[in-house]
């Protein structure tokens, strides 16, 4: 991007670590600003040379396009046993897993759990969103009492279907996490929170702390049926009640 | 194994003890080689391997070559992988293989190396696939059902076209099954186990020794294609004892590059991507297509089998692993009773070794497979010989191990109705 108009400061460019190629996402969709976040925080943590990522199964698939960053895409459910061993192979390299709440809390439910309570020196992007996105909005483990989706077309039954499961409140019981916390992206505010989050999270990484986890409450307007604006509303109304925003464990302190 | 020694009498302990210590040397003059054969013997009798199932040679009159260590399929397959430069160790406990990851579990950390143990079979082979996209020499053991379990992740390592070592010590099936020796998962080695089209390279060792030598051709063939290669071993070969040679360890100027694709950070070098994924159709039909490029050449120079008293037979056997190393006692008794029988063992099952076959099916009047199955490579043996001659099947299932007699009587029933 053009940095020398007018001699002035770049105030706002594309992160060094995001590739030049566009967001494939729905319109609306935050994954771009989740993207950008984490992207932004490796650019000022001077990471992206060493970094490695783990792409998900979902609609986030592609991210290792969009990040300018070694990386793969893991089996469905899997991402941090793959991050774990490219962690074991290279230690001294920062490597973080993207995952969405069917992958991470459903069929991924044992590596997260394990992963987490060996204090993988890993980190990992949880976008809880309370659906499935790329199969066509099915009911996640996420899911809130009474949602409607299309494997729970009279809403999700408790009685049946159970609870959402709430990933911090599960890890926080885990020594091996150094940092979990779930943030949202659903005002500005809640952006730059997110931001500082996914900084600790990495910094708890790099200096050898244990797991990192940052818990993203997000949206899905495509799945829910809402416009982008309407979706961000009914995340605060419905999705914040449930999974609140809060710093569950920080074993990293100050971070600049 | 420990609980092995402990029930030899104190004086056989002793003798082993300094077995394990210094190796089995013909050149040490004061240890009577009889001695040595006495507690071979006894060890293999302990670990309830059927010892008359040896052929002569390999029973005692083998002789020692050079300095040699007795140990457990399961460990010596451990330590040749190390040898072989494994740097890397994923893997879940089951039976009967457990006594490999826990010889990893050892001896990694004593040389520098990183062991860990996952939480499940599917954690563990995704662990691999994390590792082999950083280009590191990596591998896992398993057991049938184990491998089972990892079948996701095979799929995806020879979908992204990634190097790693795999050894299924095959127990009896399905389901749970038992745990004794059995042959029964040629089908999912060699066939595909897990989806798509995909190869895996299938190597299978008849003794341990063979096991050894093996390890550092696995490595070297998932190296050399990046493609995951198979080691399928019996529980017979993974619980057995053997005095055997151990290669020296493999020095660092012989360990592969991968640098042109291996993730480790880009540095200053452009990003690199590792996956086993293209939604575009036609896209994935090239990759898939330069993968059976790959796939003809393993087949051209890759295929390996041991041909045994094949010169003058009338009748070819077809075994691999243990089943062939049985077979070897059934030809001799055959040919003392006027059978001219040979054998053809496979050690590569994919690139299976069908032109040797088809020559044979040429010359012999039939050709019969063993297996400890119900019958699987008998498929292959069956495409090679395409109809040329008799090629009736004998197996034994659900982890029990033929006999030579049996098979030589089945061998007479087979022959009698050809004649």
């Amino acid at each position: 991007m053009g940095g020398d108009c007018m001699n002035g400061k770049v105030a706002f460019k594309r992160p060094d670590s995001l590739t030049a190629k566009e967001f494939t996402y729905c319109p609306g969709c935050l994954h771009g600003v989740a993207h950008r976040l984490v992207a932004e925080v490796l650019d000022e943590l001077k990471l992206t040379g060493q970094t490695i990522m783990v792409a998900p199964v979902g609609c986030s698939v592609f991210a290792y396009e969009f990040f300018d960053v070694d990386g793969t895409v893991a089996p469905h459910g899997r991402a941090t046993a793959v991050a774990t061993g490219i962690k074991r192979s290279l230690p001294d390299r920062v490597v973080f897993t993207y995952q969405g709440d069917g992958d991470l809390a459903a069929i991924g439910t044992a590596e997260t759990i394990h992963t987490a309570n060996r204090g993988e020196k890993i980190t990992t992007i949880f976008i809880n969103n309370a659906i499935y996105g790329m199969t066509g909005g099915q009911m996640a483990p996420t899911s809130l009492v009474g949602m409607k989706t299309t494997t729970s077309p009279y809403g999700r039954n408790a009685d049946s279907e159970g609870y959402p499961i709430h990933v911090c409140e599960l890890l926080q019981n885990l020594n091996g996490v150094a940092y979990l916390e779930r943030v949202s992206l659903l005002t500005p505010k809640d952006i730059i929170a997110a931001k500082k989050g996914i900084k600790k999270a990495f910094t708890a990484q790099a200096r050898g702390l244990g797991y990192s986890l940052i818990e993203i409450v997000s949206t899905c307007p495509t799945n829910w049926g809402l416009s982008p604006v309407e979706s961000l509303e009914w995340a605060k109304q419905k999705m914040l009640p449930e999974f609140p925003l809060k710093v569950f464990i920080d074993k990293v302190g100050d971070v600049k | 194994m420990r609980a092995m020694c402990q029930r030899l009498p104190a004086k056989d302990h002793q003798i082993f003890q300094r077995i394990q210590r210094e190796g089995i040397s013909s050149r040490s003059a004061d240890r009577p080689r009889r001695e040595v054969h006495r507690l071979r013997f006894l060890l293999y009798e302990l670990s309830g391997y059927v010892y008359h199932c040896l052929p002569d040679t390999e029973r005692v009159g083998g002789g020692f070559m050079a300095d040699k260590t007795l140990l457990k399929g399961t460990e010596a397959m451990a330590e040749a992988a190390l040898r072989a430069g494994c740097q890397v160790y994923f893997g879940y406990p089951i039976t009967p293989q457990s006594e490999l990851i826990e010889y990893m579990a050892k001896r990694m950390p004593e040389i520098g190396r990183t062991f860990l143990q996952a939480e499940s079979e599917v954690a563990a082979v995704n662990m691999i696939y994390g590792a082999a996209c950083t280009g590191t020499r990596v591998m896992t053991s398993t057991s049938s059902p184990g491998f089972s379990l990892m079948m996701e992740g095979v799929s995806y390592i020879a979908g992204a076209v990634l190097p790693a070592v795999f050894i299924n010590v095959v127990r009896g099936g399905p389901g749970l099954g038992d745990i004794q020796p059995a042959q029964s998962d040629y089908f999912q080695g060699t066939k595909g186990g897990g989806h798509g089209d995909y190869r895996l390279i299938v190597l299978s060792p008849a003794t341990i020794q063979e096991a050894v030598n093996m390890m550092f051709d696995a490595f070297d063939l998932a190296d050399r294609y990046l493609n995951p290669v198979l080691i399928i071993a019996d529980g017979l070969l993974g619980q057995m004892m053997e005095p055997v040679e151990l290669p020296d360890f493999l020095m660092p100027d012989r360990m592969p590059n991968h640098d042109s694709w291996a993730l480790r950070g880009k540095g200053t070098r452009k990003k690199h991507s590792v996956t086993s994924f293209d939604l575009d159709p036609l896209k994935l039909e090239e990759m898939n297509l330069a993968n059976f490029e790959k796939y003809r050449k393993i087949q051209q120079k890759e295929v390996r089998y041991e041909e045994y008293l094949m010169d003058d037979a009338e009748v070819a056997f077809v075994a691999y692993g243990t089943m062939g190393r049985i077979l070897k006692t059934t030809i001799r008794m055959a040919r003392e009773a006027g059978i001219k029988a040979g054998m053809i063992r496979p050690i590569t099952l994919w690139p299976f070794p069908e032109k040797p076959i088809q020559e044979a099916a040429k010359k012999v009047k039939m050709v019969m497979s063993v297996e400890m199955s119900m019958g699987q490579m008998v498929e292959d043996v069956r495409l090679a010989v395409s109809g040329k001659v008799p090629t009736p099947f004998y197996g034994r299932t659900g982890g029990v191990v033929p006999t030579p007699t049996e098979v030589f009587e089945a061998l007479k029933r087979e022959w009698e109705a050809i004649v």
